[in-house]
C-alpha cells in the first residue's frame, strides 16, 4: 500500500519531461533494445567475443597481429562459402554438395589446363562455367521436381565425390592432379587467388579480401535490392511470394549459382596456393558452411538471417581452429568445440528470437 | 470516364460448370463505387467459384461479366489487377518474418539508381507504408516489425491497404473475418468500411450475416451453386437475412429429421451406413 510514492517518481526524474514525452521516450528505448535483440547477428557476435576472450586467456600467442592474420585466413576460406550458403539458406534451401563442389572446381581448372596445355586462366574460365552450371543444375532440379533440396544436393554431393576421384584417377593415374605451377598464367592467377598482402609488417592472405567483398555484396543484395526482398520472401513463405508475383524459381536458381561462384573462388584458391589438388578433399566442409550460417543467425527453415552473421560464424570457426593450435592442445578437440558452439549458438538464437517477439 | 451510375462490376446470369458439375448457375451481382456487396453462403455454396471468376482465376461459361459497363472475360489474375480488381485471399499472401514495409511492396518494389547501384527506395517504401496504413486508421509503432507479430485483424488490414495503394477500384475480400474473434472482426470491418468510404467498390464474401449486415449495401445469397436471394439493405432486415442464410425452411426440415433419426449402431440402431 506504499506504492503511491514510487508511482510518482517518473515525474521527478532528471530532465523533468512532461508525462506524455516520457511515455514516448520509453517506447523509443524499448524499440532500440528490441531492434538490437532482433538482429540475426547478435548470437554470433556474442559467441565471437566469448571465443576470442577464451583463447586470449588460454593461448599465449593468440593475441598478436600475425596470429590474427592466420585466424582471418582460416576464417576467410570458410567464409567465402558460408556467405553464399547463408543467402541460399535464407532463401529456404540447402546445398550439401557445396563442399565437394569446391574440389571439383579446382580439379576441373587444373586438369583442363594441364591436359590441353592451355593458359591456366582458360582452365579457370572453363571451371567457372562448369561449376556454376553444376549449381544451376541443383537449382533447376529443385524447381522442376519440387523435391527437397536436401535430397537433390545429397545426390549431387555423392555423384561429385565419385566423379572427383574417378576422373582424377582416370586422367592423372593418381588421386591428385599434376602440378601446373610451371604453366602459363599461373603466376598471375596466383596473384588473384592466393597471394599475400603485407600491411604494416603483417602478412594477410588475399582470400580475406575476397571474403570481405563477398560479404559486402551479399549484404547489399539482401538489404537493398529487389532480389534481396525476394530471397527473404521465397524462404519465408513461398506461396505468398508466388502470389504477389515474385519469380520464385529464378530466385532459387540464382541463389544456387551464387554458391557455384563461391565454390569457384574457393577452388581456384586451393589450386593456386598448392598447385596440386587432392581429389578426395572437401567432404564434410558443406556442414561447416551450414553451421557457420546457422551460428550467424540463419534460420534452418529459411526466411531469416544475414550475410554478416555468416561471416562472423566463419570467424568463430577460424578462431577455434587456430586457437586450439596456438594453445598447443590436441586438434581432436576442434570438432567437439564446434559441436558445442553450434548448440550454444542455436540455443542463444532461439532465446533471443523469443525475447524479441515477446517485447513487441 | 464512367459516371457514378455505371456499376464497377456487374455479373448477369453468370454460370460456371466443371465438367458436368454445376458450380455456379445464373448468379447476378452488382458492385457500385462506394458500396459493399456481400456474398453470403454456406460451405459449397459457390462462393469461391464466384470469387475466382471475379479475380480472373477462372472464366465463366455463361452469362455476362461487365467491368465499368464493358463486357469482359478475364484471362488471368494479372489482367484482373490491371482492370482494377484486387483480391485478398484468406492466406493474405504475406511473409510473416518480413517487416511490414517489405511485405507491403513485395513483388512490386520501387527502385532508384541504375546499373549495379539500382536499389530499393527504402525511404519511399517506409514512408508510403506508414502513410497508407495511417489512412486506413492503423497507427503502427514501427513499420520494421515483422508482419507476423501483428494481430490477425491488422494483417488483414495491411493486405487491404496494399490492394488499395496499388490502384484497386474493386476490392474482393475472401472471408476476411472467418478466423477472427469478435473484436478483431470489428477492426477488419472498420477497414472494409474505410475502403468503401475511399470510393472503392467492395465484394465481401462471408458466411456471417451479422458481419455482412453491419457494413453491407447489397446482399447476394448463394446455395448449392444457385442464387437464392438478392436484396438491397432497404429490402431486408437482419433477422430475415439470418433466417435465409441459416437455411430458413430447411432448418425446420432438419429439426424433423433429427427427431426421426435412427439410433446409432452402438446404441442398438440399425447399421444403415455399413451397407453403403
Amino acid at each position: 500500500m506504499t506504492a503511491t510514492v514510487p508511482e510518482r517518481q517518473p515525474d521527478k526524474q532528471p530532465g523533468g519531461r512532461p508525462r506524455q514525452a516520457a511515455a514516448d521516450e520509453r517506447l523509443l528505448s524499448a524499440s532500440v533494445w528490441k531492434k538490437l535483440l532482433g538482429r540475426p547477428e547478435l548470437g554470433s557476435v556474442v559467441g565471437a567475443i566469448a571465443v576470442f576472450a577464451f583463447f586470449a586467456i588460454f593461448a599465449d600467442s593468440f593475441v598478436n597481429a600475425s596470429s590474427l592474420a592466420t585466424v582471418l585466413y582460416a576464417s576467410s576460406t570458410i567464409g567465402i562459402m558460408a556467405v553464399p550458403i547463408a543467402l541460399l539458406m535464407i532463401g529456404g534451401e540447402f546445398d550439401l554438395s557445396a563442399g565437394v563442389l569446391v574440389t571439383s572446381s579446382a580439379l576441373i581448372s587444373s586438369m583442363f589446363s594441364y591436359q590441353m596445355t592451355a593458359n591456366t586462366w582458360v582452365g579457370a574460365g572453363v571451371s567457372l562455367l562448369v561449376t556454376v552450371a553444376i549449381s544451376a543444375f541443383n537449382g533447376f532440379m529443385l524447381t522442376r521436381t519440387r523435391l527437397p533440396s536436401f535430397i537433390i544436393t545429397l545426390g549431387t554431393f555423392l555423384m561429385l565425390t565419385g566423379l572427383n576421384l574417378g576422373f582424377t584417377k582416370l586422367i592423372s593415374g593418381t588421386v591428385s592432379t599434376k602440378s601446373i605451377s610451371d604453366m602459363q598464367g599461373f603466376d598471375s592467377a596466383r596473384v588473384v587467388f592466393a597471394s599475400t598482402l603485407t600491411i604494416g609488417g603483417v602478412d594477410f592472405k588475399i582470400t580475406i579480401l575476397w571474403w570481405l567483398v563477398l560479404v559486402l555484396i551479399a549484404t547489399w543484395i539482401l538489404l537493398r535490392t529487389r532480389l534481396g526482398n525476394w530471397i527473404f520472401a521465397v524462404g519465408g513463405d513461398v506461396d505468398a511470394a508466388r502470389a504477389v508475383g515474385v519469380p520464385v524459381d529464378k530466385t532459387k536458381i540464382g541463389l544456387y549459382t551464387g554458391v557455384g561462384f563461391g565454390a569457384w573462388v574457393s577452388g581456384q584458391h586451393l589450386l593456386f596456393s598448392y598447385d596440386v589438388v587432392q581429389s578426395g578433399e572437401g567432404v564434410g566442409n558443406e556442414l561447416i558452411y551450414i553451421i557457420a550460417a546457422v551460428i550467424g543467425g540463419c534460420l534452418i527453415t529459411g526466411g531469416y538471417g544475414s550475410a554478416v552473421g555468416a561471416a562472423i560464424g566463419a570467424l568463430i570457426f577460424g578462431m577455434a581452429n587456430k586457437g586450439i593450435v596456438f594453445a598447443e592442445w590436441n586438434p581432436d578437440w576442434y570438432k567437439f568445440f564446434l559441436g558445442a558452439m553450434l548448440l550454444l549458438a542455436a540455443l542463444l538464437n532461439a532465446w533471443v528470437r523469443k525475447r524479441a517477439e515477446a517485447t513487441t | 470516364m464512367t459516371d457514378d451510375h455505371t456499376p464497377l462490376v456487374e455479373l448477369d446470369g453468370v454460370s460456371k460448370y466443371y465438367g458436368n458439375i454445376r458450380a455456379l448457375e445464373d448468379v447476378s451481382l452488382l458492385v457500385n463505387a462506394g458500396e459493399i456487396t456481400c456474398v453470403l453462403g454456406d460451405n459449397g455454396a459457390g462462393k469461391s467459384t464466384l470469387i475466382k471468376i471475379i479475380a480472373g482465376l477462372h472464366q465463366h461459361d455463361a452469362g455476362t461479366f461487365r467491368i465499368e459497363g464493358e463486357q469482359t472475360r478475364l484471362a488471368s489474375p494479372r489482367e484482373a489487377l490491371e482492370r482494377g480488381i484486387a483480391t485478398v485471399f484468406q492466406d493474405l499472401a504475406v511473409v510473416p518474418l518480413m517487416p511490414v514495409w517489405r511485405n507491403f511492396f513485395l513483388g512490386s518494389e520501387p527502385t532508384k539508381g541504375a546499373g549495379p547501384f539500382k536499389r530499393l527506395d527504402v525511404e519511399l517504401m517506409r514512408r508510403t507504408t506508414r502513410e497508407e496504413l495511417l489512412r486506413m486508421g492503423i497507427d503502427l509503432r514501427d513499420v520494421d516489425q515483422p508482419i507476423g507479430t501483428l494481430s490477425g485483424g491488422e494483417r488483414q488490414s495491411v493486405a487491404i491497404a496494399r490492394a488499395v495503394y496499388f490502384g484497386a477500384k474493386v476490392l474482393v475480400l475472401d472471408e476476411p473475418t472467418a478466423a477472427l474473434g469478435v473484436k478483431q472482426s470489428g477492426v477488419v470491418l472498420k477497414y472494409v468500411a474505410a475502403a468503401r468510404d475511399a470510393g472503392l467498390g467492395v465484394v465481401l464474401i462471408t458466411h456471417n450475416p451479422h458481419h455482412a449486415y453491419l457494413v453491407g449495401n447489397r446482399f447476394v445469397l448463394l446455395k448449392r451453386g444457385g442464387m437464392v436471394g438478392s436484396h438491397t439493405r432497404e429490402e431486408i432486415s437482419l433477422d430475415e437475412l439470418t433466417r435465409q442464410m441459416a437455411g430458413g425452411s430447411e432448418l425446420d426440415d432438419l429439426r424433423h429429421e433429427l427427431e426421426r433419426a435412427p439410433a446409432p449402431t452402438h446404441l442398438g440402431g440399425h447399421p444403415r451406413g455399413a451397407t453403403e
